[in-house]
């Protein structure tokens, strides 16, 4: 990057004016005298763009950082200069025939990570010998190796992206991995996953996408732990499945292996964030072992022979139903060109009746439009009401319990094969990889209200 | 203190880190309630701590060192007084503008220079007493100055924290925290390295402590203040001893501190004369003597009995102890016959501070902890033991011999850990923070971290503090502590009563009631420092008193000073009752009537034979007829008056 080009990192204004007026500069090691006679000696930090022009960022000797306003600034003086590089040290990674090969797909997140000063963000550190210098565990459990796909946070991933992963995943297994791990922001994880599902089928090896809900630059990050959970399922798991390999409860006990299509990230800062909807999580894994949860998977499989399929059109859209959506909003979205519509319906997959003529008219000019559920758990049962009959009359689709996010992603997917309306809905209600499934458990349906003397009792005899 | 040493002639050089809690309602980055404290739990974490990279792209010693351990830790929670962020699964909120402007208010009245933007660290702890694994710190004022003992204290910084968790146990791979005081707002004062006798450092403390509860905006009580010493001695290094709860343990753990100094700096010379000259000059070799000590008369040593000790103790495997089998280790120490017993802190030697170390990282925790050939236990033979385990390991006479026990992993990091500690002695003292104990001793609590382990927190914005927001706070401060104390004892007020006021707040209603109610500072000073200390320890409400009802009573007292003669009474009732008015509580006590006939009274009292003591004095006599008859009068008759005319009724009757 271009230092050279920029001495001022983040500075900006009068700030940025001053240190030039000063001959200091980002990195200088000064010491400042301000106008109370107070001395402060440190390194010139760089400063977010985001704050104000009117202070330094001096990072002490003693570790402290403090701001100083630049009109208080006395003197100051350049005692030396030092660039200072923030680097995760790396070492070889040592390989062993006896252990599995992994291949770690970076896509952003914050496995590993280091800060950016900039910005005052976590930006991942990546190749094999930075990981391995951070978690030198991982050397135990397989032959690692990298590939940075490329270095986004997960709310901008995208269609384009989801298909250049997907062709990564397809040339790593093809290579001969015994896994793949995905490294990956945790707020789309689960999109990214769905999509891949369709993507990526038939794999003859586990495809693990592992994240951290506690960045990786803090002593208690489930980074690490994470890692090794992902790293040892891609390599030995017993499930060729695209799976979310998270936290199961947020002590550093287990990780859960969801499936993709059936995840869902419920709490933006838990660690035990990840859920499955609907069902129950496929296994559990910690350091030493595998518990599985269901018989009901893909087993490993050398043999099989991978299909990827990475067509998609991204006019698509999700409408979050409230009471008193106007229906120029899906006017608005068809003379916008789009081409299909989740709705996320009120119970059992209700939207209210002064939407009907637009829901109408965008079906008579092309658009697909399923219908998923708002609560999450459950089916969209239209045939229970006569608002759902009259909308399923009209051509609305129901998806029973596909989750809206994994109904949007397939709606992507699917359209980027056909524009007909029954195949569409064809391929929309056949399923991939339990994205409906036949039947809810009656077991996976357990959000346990808190407060209430069995929670307690439960709570208390068990990690949270 | 067995060892005397001149201070002046080491170089003994001490500072503080003071920590004061603040008085807030709630914590400093969330909303749970500040200063709840529960017995209980109703929740429970496991997590581990991971060193992670500082900014400046290096690992902290500390970090490395509580890696090693290995340590299991469990959070105890409590819906009370934790909410997701304690146990770091919610992001912080913005600092409590509260707690920020209690410490903006501490820095000035240290004298402090406020910080024109506010930069929240991450203070890497890894002992688990923080979940996140980090202390959220700031520094908010620094440059300040007290007068101490005729010159200038500097105060080098002030940070505003959050508090940790407090240790509930630590035994072998598992420690537990309780979560209720972790989040509350408190401050660290850093002072200047200028404290050069034990005496000073305690002194220090209190000067300190007497500035930040001057505000009243404080907590007080048990664990609400604590201090950190730092002492070296010329040649030395800087340690750290952590957490000392009351100052007056200083001067004993400071004369502690540098004897050991000067005792580990001779060890040092002596290693190098002994052709240690560099750190990795130390080597040791180390042997399973599991099966020699199978049938040893030491029963502490065989593999049943330890099996035993950890049954007992509850500990389970893989949890408190690691998964392995018991090992008795010995490590021989080529060339450094003599240094175990070399003498350390007063009364304890070179052994205590391998001890330490074994402890604390290897997680070895049976007591004795290790033995060693200077100084084997004389218990039926186990000398002769010692001789031929001496032979088996090939130890000639100058050599040692260190002997440690338990899960054979914890013995082989024990056995590094003595190398290591060897080897910091050829460089003379290690930094390290210690733990202190009321005899004055301390021990090994971990490696002192290190400017390493700061980093900016990512999760909070830098806060500017607007001159405005400064001048707001410095109208409204109490003064300053020393000027109240030469005012104080300007009229002859004694300098305990006035660090009494100053610490727990009776300063402010001194100077109301002198104000206000026209009260003589000497008297209320009195009053507040010393009379009614006796009703508060008797439970009775004394703090819940409003400031009107004080002044109305001074006001009172300053026209009717016989009045003042029956105060316990009235400020029990005026404790009990907090709203009603001076009148109607001096009317309620009866000491608005007047006594009328007291003399006749008491003169009856004299003659009608009250129990007689034929051989009191008459002092006696005196005192005791006394009692009789304020009973009824206190607060209403003088009772100097009283007592010269039941004297004179005395004589009369004599």
């Amino acid at each position: 990057m271009s230092d050279q080009e920029d001495p001022y990192k983040g500075y900006r204004g009068i700030a940025k004016g001053r240190l030039k007026k000063w001959g200091v500069r980002v990195w200088s090691d000064v010491r400042v005298v301000n106008t109370a006679g107070s001395v402060f000696e440190g390194v010139i930090l760089p400063r977010s763009g985001n704050f104000d022009d009117l202070h330094i960022v001096l990072k002490q000797k003693t570790g402290y950082n403090v701001g100083i306003h630049v009109d208080r600034v006395t003197t100051i003086e350049e005692l030396s200069y030092k660039k200072i590089i923030y680097k995760i040290p790396e070492q070889e990674f040592p390989r062993s025939p006896d252990l599995a090969n992994v291949t770690l797909l970076g896509t952003g997140g914050t496995i590993a990570s280091r800060l950016d000063y900039r910005t005052g963000a976590v930006i991942p550190a990546f190749t094999p010998g930075e990981l391995y210098g951070a978690v030198p565990e991982l050397a135990d459990i397989s032959n690692l190796t990298t590939k940075k796909i490329f270095g986004v946070f997960s709310e901008n991933m995208g269609w384009e992206e989801y298909a250049t992963l997907a062709r990564a995943v397809r040339d790593e297994i093809e290579a001969g991995a015994d896994g793949i791990v995905i490294g990956h922001g945790t707020d789309t994880m689960g999109h990214t996953g769905a999509v891949l599902t369709f993507m990526i089928q038939d794999s003859p090896v586990p495809i693990v996408l592992v994240g951290s809900q506690r960045s990786s630059d803090r002593p208690s990050s489930d980074a690490a732990l994470n890692l090794m959970h992902a790293v040892k399922t891609a390599g030995y798991g017993p499930i060729a499945e695209v799976q979310v390999c998270m936290f199961g409860p947020t002590s550093d006990q287990y990780a859960l292996l969801h499936r993709a299509t059936r995840v869902r990230k419920m709490h933006s800062s838990y660690r035990s964030a990840f859920r499955t909807i609907g069902d129950t999580p496929m296994c559990r894994v910690d350091r030493g072992s595998f518990e599985l949860l269901t018989e009901d998977f893909r087993p490993r499989d050398p043999d099989r022979k991978i299909k990827l399929d990475t067509v998609y059109d991204d006019r698509i859209t999700m409408l979050y139903y409230y009471p008193g959506m106007k229906p120029d909003l899906l006017d608005a979205l068809v003379e916008k060109g789009y081409r299909g519509i989740v709705i996320a319906g009120t119970g059992l997959g209700h939207v209210n009746k002064p939407i009907y003529p637009a829901l109408e008219r965008a079906i008579k000019n092309g658009i697909h439009i399923v219908m998923t559920v708002q609560t999450l758990w459950g089916f969209a049962q239209m045939y229970v009401y006569d608002t759902g009959r009259d909308l399923m009359d009209m051509g609305v689709v129901p998806l029973d319990n596909m989750l809206p996010e994994t109904a949007l992603m397939k709606l992507g997917w699917v359209l980027g094969h056909t524009d007909d309306h029954a195949e569409v809905m064809r391929m929309m209600r056949h399923t991939i990889n339990h994205e409906i499934t036949d039947r809810e458990p009656h077991n996976g349906y357990l959000i346990l209200q808190g407060g209430l003397p069995e929670t307690q009792e439960f709570i208390k005899g068990h990690w949270k | 203190m067995t060892q005397s040493i001149d201070y002046k002639e080491v170089g003994l050089i001490c500072g503080l880190e003071v920590h004061q809690q603040l008085l807030t309602e709630k914590k400093l980055f969330c909303r749970c309630p500040a200063g709840l404290y529960t017995k209980d739990h109703d929740g429970t974490v496991l997590r581990h701590m991971r060193p992670t990279l500082s900014e400046l792209g290096e690992y902290d010693g500390t970090a490395l060192m509580e890696f090693k351990t290995k340590k299991n830790i469990v959070y105890l929670l409590h819906q009370k007084n934790v909410c997701t962020y304690e146990m770091d699964d919610t992001p912080p909120f913005l600092m409590n503008a509260n707690a920020l402007d209690v410490a903006i208010e501490q820095c000035l009245m240290l004298g402090c220079d406020i910080v024109d933007e506010v930069h929240i660290a991450r203070k890497q702890y890894l002992d688990g007493s923080i979940p996140t694994g980090f202390q959220r710190t700031a520094i908010v004022g620094v440059n300040g100055k007290l007068p101490f003992r005729g010159r200038e204290l500097t105060i080098i910084q002030v940070s505003v924290e959050e508090d940790s968790c407090r240790e509930v146990s630590d035994k072998g791979h598992l420690i537990v925290w309780r979560t209720d005081r972790l989040g509350i707002p408190l401050i660290e004062t850093v002072t200047g390295p200028e404290l050069h006798e034990p005496d000073e450092v305690e002194e220090a403390i209190l000067l300190v402590g007497r500035v930040c509860r001057s505000t009243g905006h404080v907590r007080v009580g048990m664990g609400a203040s604590r201090q950190d010493v730092n002492v070296s001695v010329r040649g030395g290094r800087r340690v750290e001893i952590k957490g000392v709860p009351q100052a007056g343990w200083a001067p004993a753990l400071v004369h502690g501190e540098a004897v050991r100094q000067v005792n580990l700096l001779k060890l040092r010379d002596e290693l190098h004369s002994r052709g240690f000259t560099k750190p990795d000059s130390i080597k040791i070799e180390h042997t399973d003597v599991t099966d020699f000590f199978s049938n040893s008369v030491l029963e502490f040593l065989h593999r049943e009995n330890w099996e035993r000790f950890v049954e007992q103790d509850g500990r389970k495997k893989g949890f408190e102890l690691l998964n392995g089998s018991f090992c008795v280790r010995a490590i021989r120490l080529p060339d450094l016959a003599g240094t175990l017993s070399w003498p350390g802190q007063p009364d304890l030697t070179f052994a205590h501070e391998l001890i330490g170390r074994v402890r604390v990282i290897a997680c070895l925790d049976q007591q004795p902890i290790l033995l060693h050939s200077e100084k084997w236990p004389d218990y039926q033979g186990a000398k002769g033991e010692i001789q031929r385990l001496k032979k088996k390991t090939g130890c000639g006479p100058n050599d040692s011999l260190v002997v440690v026990w338990g899960i054979e992993q914890d013995t082989l990091c024990a056995a590094e850990e003595v190398r290591l500690r060897y080897a910091d002695a050829v460089e003379g003292i290690p930094h390290e923070t210690r733990q202190p104990f009321d005899d004055g001793s301390t021990d090994f609590e971990r490696i002192l971290p290190g400017p390493d382990r700061m980093y900016p927190d990512t999760d909070s914005p830098p806060q500017q503090i607007t001159r405005e927001r400064m001048e707001r706070l410095r109208v409204a401060l109490p003064e300053l502590p020393w000027l109240r104390e030469k005012r104080y004892s300007g009229v002859g007020v004694p300098l305990s009563t006035i660090y009494f006021l100053i610490r727990r707040g009776g300063a402010r209603l001194v100077d109301l009631v002198v104000d206000q109610g026209g009260a003589d500072v000497r008297q209320a000073c009195f009053f507040f420092g010393e009379r009614i200390k006796g009703l508060r320890r008797d439970g009775v409400a004394v703090d819940g008193i409003p400031d009107d009802l004080w002044c109305e009573l001074f006001s009172l007292v300053s026209s009717n000073g016989t009045l003042f003669e029956d105060w316990k009474r009235i400020v029990s009732s005026m404790a009990a009752v907090g709203d009603r008015s001076m009148r109607d509580i001096v009317e309620k006590l009866g000491l608005d009537e007047k006594a009328v006939s007291w003399r006749e009274d008491l003169l009856e009292i004299v003659q009608t034979g009250q129990p007689d003591h034929p051989n009191d004095s008459v002092g006696q006599r005196h005192r005791f007829l006394m009692g009789i008859v304020m009973k009824n009068l206190r607060g209403r008759i003088p009772a100097k008056d009283a007592s010269a005319a039941l004297h004179s009724a005395m004589e009369g009757q004599a």
